[in-house]
């Protein structure tokens, strides 16, 4: 259900064009669960902004659910993040000064949609904090913080959750926790797609996409899946 | 986005940092409650004004020397008995016409002693023509008149000074050296034209027979003013005209000769009165209408300084669905909330400024009445909403053009 062909992105620094992508074609298919890995540089973060309808391709075609992406206007594309699309940060990017509560109903304001508290109370029980709706980020540990913002993401019923390092400002065993989520949500069959530098987070995914240098090293499979 | 969600969403960034909101909201406060104030007392002094020009009447014209106002004492004047005789007798428009003479004089009574009071001589047709109310007494009668009868009739503030409590009718009285008996006392005449209530009326006759002495001189019967009523208000004009037309005749004015006299309508003189406080009154509201530009200003300031504050919120938003119009106008709101919320304290602000000055003047002898006209809250708050909106377009637009990816990135 995603289907990158021939992806090309080049930034203009000042004078100088620089190339982040090269070129990336693949497809994932619903309810896979992939990490993206490669070091500093790579386009990791860049793939992952095409794919999430914040950043337009250069050139190439993206397919979201056989939507063409990248013939749509600003206000397609965030209809498309609200409804179609879950993001999770590595910094939790959570409204600071309001209860978790409220920032699981987020996108649900700009969806227009009513009956908001119930839906986010839901999620919020299924990521395990039904018992913190009331408290602010603040109140909260850092795994707790990145469980709301999971809640967050799965609110508006999304085809796809992107998480950006989901796991880097957490501490082992909360990695741990956290990756678990993203498992039971894909076995529920949730598409995830997850982007890391870590090789053992990418190790929980059944398909590792290696790249480098703007360009798709290699697609790993695992077994026992 | 919902409307209700914009409203709410604004509203709990405004008081998230209430003393941020509540300072960025002096500017339209004290801009608007300026402008209230202003409009108010505008609107109170035409109010006073027209109160006043009441009292002395619509259909009232003067003729005076050239070079005086309407209380004229003492200096050259052309005019004489004959002219006011002439202007009864031919003027069609004229309804009835009374000749004053002015002059100092000490005034003694009952142990006080007034000097260079206001003496005027008149004729008992002012008592209709001028408008005085008798409080006490009787007015100078045709019989006074005719018998050039030395009685005196004072004005209120007179009365209370030389008698107090006591009851003036009857008293003996002073006047220029010369005795004469008070038979009545005038009711107050307002502030405006308070003058009045200090002055001593006696028959014109009797005055040219005893004070007449100490005028400054000209030909005979001088008089300094000749008040004439109109037969209304609709012949103001042509009755004006008729005058000028006899005294000129009677005073040999050739073509091209400018008159030696003048004639005011006191309704003209009420227009532009009131022309000219309109006029000031405006260009204060205008002055207090400067401080509404800077308190829009205040507001663009903080909002630029709250999207600044908040670009990765403002991320965030666009991340989960947030479009640019979403962004726009809960930035939009906030602004036109804060001048809002300035401008409904400011009216409250302005209305008990106007309602303690009303006080202290009705306390020192100027009465006026403490109106908040309907307009000005109308114009007060459509005004705060508009700067609201202006000054909050740019921060907004700033805001709803940032880019999501950038925006996330930002400390």
């Amino acid at each position: 259900m995603i289907e990158l062909e021939n992806i090309t992105k080049v930034y203009k620094a000042g004078q100088t064009e620089v190339p982040a992508l090269r070129g990336i074609s693949c497809r994932i298919e619903s309810g896979e669960m992939v990490s993206i890995i490669g070091p500093s540089g790579s386009g990791k973060s860049t793939i992952m902004n095409i794919i999430g309808c914040l950043d337009k391709p250069t050139s190439g075609k993206y397919r979201l659910d056989g939507i063409e992406i990248d013939k749509l206007n600003d206000n397609q594309l965030a209809e498309i993040r609200n409804k179609k699309i879950g993001f999770v940060f590595q910094s939790f990017n959570l409204l600071p000064r309001v209860t978790s509560l409220a920032n699981v109903e987020l996108p649900l304001i700009y969806s227009g949609v009513s009956n908001r508290r119930q839906k986010a109370l839901q999620v919020l029980e299924a990521v395990g904090l039904g018992h913190r709706v009331t408290h602010k980020p603040s109140e909260l540990a850092g795994g707790e913080q990145q469980r709301v913002a999971i809640a967050r993401a799965l609110v508006n019923n999304p085809s796809l959750i992107l998480a950006d390092e989901p796991t880097g400002n957490l501490d082992t065993k909360t990695s741990q926790e956290i990756m678990l989520i993203f498992k039971k949500l894909n076995e529920q069959g949730m598409t995830i797609v997850l982007v890391t530098h870590e090789p053992d987070i990418a190790a929980h995914t059944q398909r590792t996409i290696k790249l480098r240098d703007g360009q798709i090293e290699v697609s790993v499979r695992r077994g026992s899946w | 986005m919902k409307l209700w969600d914009c409203f709410s969403t604004a509203l709990q960034a405004l008081l998230r940092n209430k003393l941020r909101s509540i300072l960025t909201m002096l500017g339209i406060l004290i801009g608007v409650a300026a402008v209230i104030s202003v409009l108010s007392l505008g609107s109170a002094q035409a109010a006073i004004v027209e109160e006043s020009f009441a009292t002395l009447g619509a259909n009232l014209i003067y003729v005076t020397p050239p070079e005086l106002g309407i209380s004229g004492v003492g200096a050259q004047t052309t005019l004489t008995l004959e002219d006011a005789q002439a202007i009864a007798r031919h003027a069609t428009f004229v309804d009835m016409v009374a000749p004053s003479v002015q002059t100092y004089a000490q005034v003694v009574a009952g142990g006080e002693s007034l000097s260079n009071m206001i003496v005027a001589g008149v004729t008992p047709e002012a008592e209709a023509v001028d408008n005085y109310v008798v409080a006490q007494g009787s007015f100078i009668t045709e019989s006074d008149y005719r018998a050039k009868s030395r009685v005196a009739v004072l004005g209120s503030e007179v009365a209370k000074t030389l008698f107090g409590e006591m009851d003036a009718i009857g008293q003996s009285i002073r006047i220029g050296g010369r005795q004469f008996q008070v038979i009545g006392v005038l009711e107050s005449r307002g502030a405006v034209f308070g003058l009045e209530d200090m002055r001593v009326y006696v028959p014109l006759s009797t005055f040219y027979t005893t004070l007449a002495a100490s005028q400054a001189g000209s030909r005979g019967n001088s008089v300094n003013t000749i008040s004439v009523r109109a037969k209304s208000s609709d012949v103001l004009e042509p009755a004006r005209q008729e005058i000028i037309d006899i005294l000129r005749n009677l005073h040999n004015l050739r073509e091209g000769e400018g008159n030696d006299f003048r004639v005011i309508s006191v309704a003209s003189v009420a227009e532009q009165l009131t022309q000219v406080l309109g006029i000031i009154q405006y260009i204060l509201a205008g002055i207090a209408g400067i401080s509404l530009l800077v308190g829009g200003i205040g507001i663009m300031n903080i909002m630029l300084v709250s999207v600044t504050e908040r670009i990765r919120e403002i991320g965030l938003r666009k991340a989960v669905g947030a479009k640019r119009r979403d962004i726009l106008v809960q930035f939009l709101i906030e602004a036109a909330t804060l001048s809002l919320c300035g401008g409904a304290v400011g009216v409250g602000l302005g209305w008990i400024i106007v309602k303690i000055m009303s006080a202290i003047a009705t306390n020192a002898g100027f009465p006026f009445t403490a109106t908040l006209p309907i307009y000005a809250i109308a114009l007060a708050a459509g005004v705060s909403i508009f700067i609201g909106l202006i000054s909050g377009l740019y921060p907004a637009v700033r805001a709803a053009r940032l880019d999501p990816i950038e925006s996330l990135r930002h400390e």
